[in-house]
């Protein structure tokens, strides 16, 4: 058989830096599902690309700015209500263990 | 300059250094940007990341970032927003806008006082975080119970200016920032202030022996919060890999966090994430395209920076330019050849401005130091007299003369200082004999006498003069 | 009465005026659908909120305006259904996930403020797959919605809840969110009209994002009128969002009568089963739709978009690349859900794992590895090239070609559950509209026929960016024809 065009550790790599738990199970399916589709991703080897400008883009604007212009804020006691903990007029989080990288 | 590194290692540094910029509201909303206001109060939508906001870049922080690109000589072209991915809590979307492969300037330098040129790589705009407070017994992110965040920060712009590693002594690495914060004084693009972390200085640090070519391992240094905690960081840093290489070790590539309470720098918790940033276009934005015409509208109206006002101010003094740069950073350099144009000899107010007037000027006008100068000089006024009139020009204004006459001061003249010079010597002949015979401690006696029967308005200078030509 | 057949059927057009006019009571005609809505939602499954207190102090207020002589706009008194991914303020705004259970934005998304401008009613927020992840409306938290018109079949999707509010006579007009043909699909198995419009072309301002470089806001209605009409209100330059084009369009509503006469109008080939999986039968109802043109005087022609066949690889990349970063932000810090955990860390897994379903899970891992260290120009970097070819095709077809046409979906309605079990199945119900996403094109599909399974099928119509003008002309040609046979 082909190899496969992602293995289950790159596939708990991805999930790990994409903050989700995948069970046993859940690991083999999606990495079967995600093979396929990269799998499928393979014709467009066929296609020449070189020096073929990437377009991220669909429509060429430039130079969009506002002005430096005080607008509209929000009501800090209804943001924090929409919070799931907050204190002291800040959002709460669980223990960080990490530092900003 | 001062290199406290063991003999036969050469200390390689560069620079990160972000700046916050002063604009009236964040880089992609209208919240206020402003330190030290009740958490959370300056957010909306955008800033929070709150889903289906959209960010709009702020005008003004780009013609800021191209401001400083062109003041530290960089090429200033089209640039694109990215988007660096990883989960942070005080980043409201969990990634940071900022730009990557087509930063906003490329390939500039700045230059020190002494002369050398530092590489600049890049300088590009991106979006400040929140802040994060932790709390528990420990009062830090290690050992607290949880945490809590503020996003009055989040989206404040930065321009974030990477040097190449071309620094090679500490004294350099605190030029580099001195130079940078007159810089930013200048354009007027940030308040530069390191202590309300509106400059945030990151340092890479390498070691390698003398007469190497190659870079060696380099270290990241954060939590720099002072410029004597850089010196001292980066010394320490430097210190532990060169006792790490000379024990047979090697550094590992790692972010460490300068601790400012004990001087040592202590690796960051590892990250499993390695940094895969998983950059890619911002697609919520589009890109920046400066043409030509923008560019030189902005050359036009850069002011002038520290560098040149250095060689403006050694060139009317006729000192060096390290003689005069305290001056120029100080920004006492306009004031300094305004008293010069007045009539004052340049070195006299070069000497005044360093050592008297550290603080600034008060209420005294260059025509009136011009005088003051002028006075002293010619022996009107003693050195003492002079600094005295000049406490009381800082203070209230006016002129030296009327000062001088209000407060009776007013050095005694040669004749007079002749006739007391003689009365002592011949009231104290056997003082006199010892300073005859080169007994120079005697000298303070007889200035000391004078002094006293003239209530200080004698010139010390003038009566050694006296002294001497009497021994003779 | 069957989900499908309202008494109440009636324009946006229509009531608009009758409302203004004085001649219908907003709250009279709100009436009408919310009774349709007790009568059939529960077998459809259209919302995920139905609005009604709200809707009926709206309608009053409507009334009261008309009362008193004010002016009032061209969706006067006309209930409108809206996506559950557009930010209503304080009325709970889903994306039809778990994570978002009970979210209340804070503000309104820029078209929302539209529609209430123009005099709408918002009867409610329609169901979805959850974050406009899916073809079917089955990959919604709080179930699925299905199709008006045989209950035992899904509506299309992701605005599965939109197209099935205007089939099932729950609103005239809806607001739906197209990526990789989320407006178009389900229009067509609902038998409605539905357009996406030019990018740029409507603020994507508080529309919870898939993917920002494909997401474009739409109308479904059962007119081609009523989609243009609703078009028109909610397009238009809006500061908050960069990439909306600040150049006015021409009135989508002033030529619509002008007919096709001499225009050329080409059959994209690799849609015609150049690609397979595209059944014969709508192959044949779309050639039946290009006769009806090339009778009322447009010269047709096929021609070939060679990058099409590569279009389903490139959107299964970009979008899932540009999803997986929009959706970090779900992370149970500042709204939404939060499962509790010991860390930072582990209560964003906790969140997100227990938040998110399945179908999003794939595309956010998907997207992950697209763009991560070593990958990305094996993946994501081809694939914005492939979008560049596209591009460059249809430039060089639209030299030539005033319209392009084609299927809209590749099949009529299936049932519900049928192709769940396999991602790649599901994947192919775009192949038709996708490339007007990659390239940000506006396109719009209208019911042309029905299968032997007397399901609805639509017929797509393509035009160059900001021509929307040209597009809902020939649609409108298209829709009259039908209606005279
Ligand atoms: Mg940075
Ligand atoms: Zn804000």
């Amino acid at each position: 058989m082909m190899t496969e065009p992602i293995s289950e550790k790159e596939v708990t790599h991805v999930a790990h830096l994409a903050r989700l738990r995948l069970s046993d199970d859940e690991l083999g399916i999606f990495t079967r599902q995600l093979g396929a589709v990269l799998e499928h991703a393979k014709d467009v080897e066929a296609l020449q690309l070189d020096g073929v400008e990437p377009m991220s883009h669909p429509f060429p604007l430039e130079n969009v700015t506002r002005e430096d212009e005080v607008g509209e804020m929000l009501d800090r006691d209804k943001v924090l209500d929409q919070a799931p903990a907050a204190e002291d007029g800040r959002f709460q989080v669980p223990q960080i263990l990490g530092d900003q990288p | 300059m001062s290199n406290s590194l063991k003999d036969g290692w050469e200390l390689i540094v560069g620079l990160e250094v972000h700046v916050e910029l002063g604009t009236k509201t964040k880089l992609f909303c209208g919240c206020v940007n402003q330190f030290g206001d009740e958490p959370n109060t300056n957010v909306c939508p955008v800033c929070l990341g709150l889903p289906g906001s959209l960010p709009v870049v702020n005008e003004k922080a780009v013609i800021y970032a191209m401001q400083l690109g062109r003041a530290l000589n960089c090429s200033v072209g089209r640039s694109i927003f990215a988007r660096k991915n990883y989960f942070y809590p005080d980043m409201p979307k969990d990634y940071q806008i900022t730009q990557y492969d087509q930063p906003t300037s490329m390939d500039g330098y700045l230059e020190l006082p002494s002369g050398v040129r530092i590489g600049i790589e890049r300088a590009h705009i991106e979006e400040d975080t929140g802040k994060t407070v932790h709390v528990g017994s420990t009062g830090r992110i290690s050992g607290s119970d949880y945490s809590l965040v503020d996003y009055n920060r989040a989206g404040v712009p930065l321009i974030e200016i990477v040097s190449y590693p071309e620094i090679r002594t500490i004294d350099q690495a605190k030029e580099y920032v001195e130079e940078l914060r007159g810089i930013l004084l200048a354009l007027k693009v940030s308040d530069a202030k390191m202590e309300e972390g509106s400059i945030r200085v990151d340092a890479n640090v390498s070691v390698r022996k003398v007469g190497e070519d190659e870079l060696r391992t380099r270290c990241e240094i954060k939590n720099v919060n002072s410029l004597r905690s850089l010196g001292r960081a980066i010394e320490y840093e430097a210190n532990r890999q060169i006792d790490l290489y000379e024990n047979g070790e090697s550094p590992s590539q790692e972010t460490r966090h300068w601790d400012e309470s004990d001087g040592r720098t202590r690796p960051g918790r590892s990250k499993e994430d390695a940094e895969d940033y998983r950059y890619f276009q911002e697609p919520d934005l589009v890109p920046l395209s400066p043409n030509s015409q923008m560019i030189k509208m902005i050359d036009e109206e850069l002011p002038i920076f520290p560098s040149e006002r250095r060689v403006q101010l050694a060139a009317l003094t006729e000192m060096e330019i390290t003689e005069v740069a305290l001056i120029v950073e100080r920004g006492h350099d306009g004031f300094a050849s305004e008293t010069i144009h007045a009539g004052a000899t340049p070195q006299t107010v070069i000497k005044y401005l360093t050592n008297n007037l550290s603080d600034g000027f008060g209420e005294l006008s260059p025509t009136a130091f011009a005088s003051l100068i002028q006075m002293e000089e010619k022996t009107e006024l003693t050195s003492t007299q002079a600094k005295k009139i000049l406490g009381e020009l800082v203070e209230h204004g006016g002129t030296p003369q009327e000062i001088a006459e209000q407060s009776g001061l007013k050095a005694i003249d040669a004749d007079e200082l002749e006739n007391l010079v003689d009365q002592l010597i011949a009231s104290h002949p056997e003082e006199w004999e010892r300073f005859c015979g080169g007994e120079k401690k005697v000298q303070g006696f007889f200035i000391g006498e004078i002094m006293k029967s003239t209530r200080g308005q004698a010139d010390g200078k003038v009566i050694n003069q006296i002294l001497n030509e009497r021994s003779n | 009465m069957s989900p499908t057949a309202p008494d109440s059927f009636i324009t946006a057009q229509s009531i608009a005026e009758k409302v203004k006019s004085g001649e219908w009571s907003a709250v009279e005609i709100l009436d009408k659908y919310l009774s349709q809505i007790e009568q059939h939602e529960s077998e459809v499954h259209a919302f995920n909120t139905v609005l009604e207190d709200e809707a009926r102090d709206a309608a009053k207020e409507t009334d009261r305006r008309v009362a008193s002589g004010e002016t009032l706009g061209p969706l006067a008194g006309v209930p409108v259904a809206v996506k559950d991914n557009l930010c209503t303020k304080g009325i709970r705004t889903t994306a039809s996930s778990r994570i978002l259970e009970n979210w209340k934005p804070p503000y309104d998304a820029t078209v929302v403020q539209k529609l209430y401008a123009a005099g709408a009613t918002l009867i409610g927020k329609t169901n979805m797959d959850e974050f406009a992840m899916g073809s079917s409306t089955e990959n919604s938290a709080f179930g699925p919605t299905r199709n008006p018109h045989d209950l035992s079949c899904v509506p299309g999707g992701s605005s599965g809840g939109s197209a099935a509010a205007v089939a099932a006579g729950f609103a005239p007009i809806s607001i739906g969110s197209d990526t990789g043909g989320s407006i178009r699909q389900p229009a067509s198995l609902c038998g409605v009209v539905g357009v996406k419009p030019t990018y740029g072309g409507v603020s994507r301002y508080g529309l919870l994002a898939f993917a920002s470089s494909l997401d474009q806001i739409g109308p479904f209605a059962n007119t081609v009128r009523d989609a243009a009409i609703v078009h028109q209100v909610i397009g238009g330059h809006d500061p908050k969002d960069s990439t909306s084009i600040s150049e006015p369009f021409p009135s989508f509503l002033d030529d619509l009568d002008h007919g096709v006469e001499g225009l050329k109008i080409g059959i994209i080939s690799e849609l015609m089963g150049g690609i397979e999986g595209i059944s014969p039968e709508v192959i044949e109802k779309t050639r039946e739709a290009a006769s009806v043109l090339s009778a009322n005087g447009a010269l047709i022609e096929e021609v070939s978009i060679p990058a099409s066949l590569y279009c389903l690889s490139a959107y299964y990349l970009i979008a899932p690349a540009e999803a997986s970063s929009n959706l970090s932000r779900y992370d149970g810090v500042r709204y939404g859900l939060r499962v509790q955990g010991e860390t930072l860390a582990e209560m964003n897994i906790n969140t997100r794992t227990n938040g998110f379903g399945n179908e999003v899970k794939r595309r956010i891992m998907l997207g992950t590895y697209a763009l991560s260290a070593g990958y990305y120009d094996a993946y994501y970097g081809k694939a914005l090239k492939v979008r560049r070819l596209l591009a460059q095709n249809f430039d060089e077809v639209y030299s030539q070609f005033d319209v392009l046409l084609s299927p809209t979906s590749p099949c009529t309605a299936f049932k519900l559950g049928e192709r769940t079990s396999d991602p790649m199945t599901m994947y192919v119900n775009d192949v038709c509209t996708i490339p007007s996403n990659l390239v940000g094109h506006p396109a719009i599909s209208i019911p042309f026929a029905s299968g032997n399974d007397g399901m609805p099928i639509g017929v797509q119509i393509l035009v160059p960016p900001m021509q929307e003008a040209l597009m809902y002309r020939v649609a409108s040609t298209l829709e009259s024809a039908k209606s005279d046979e």
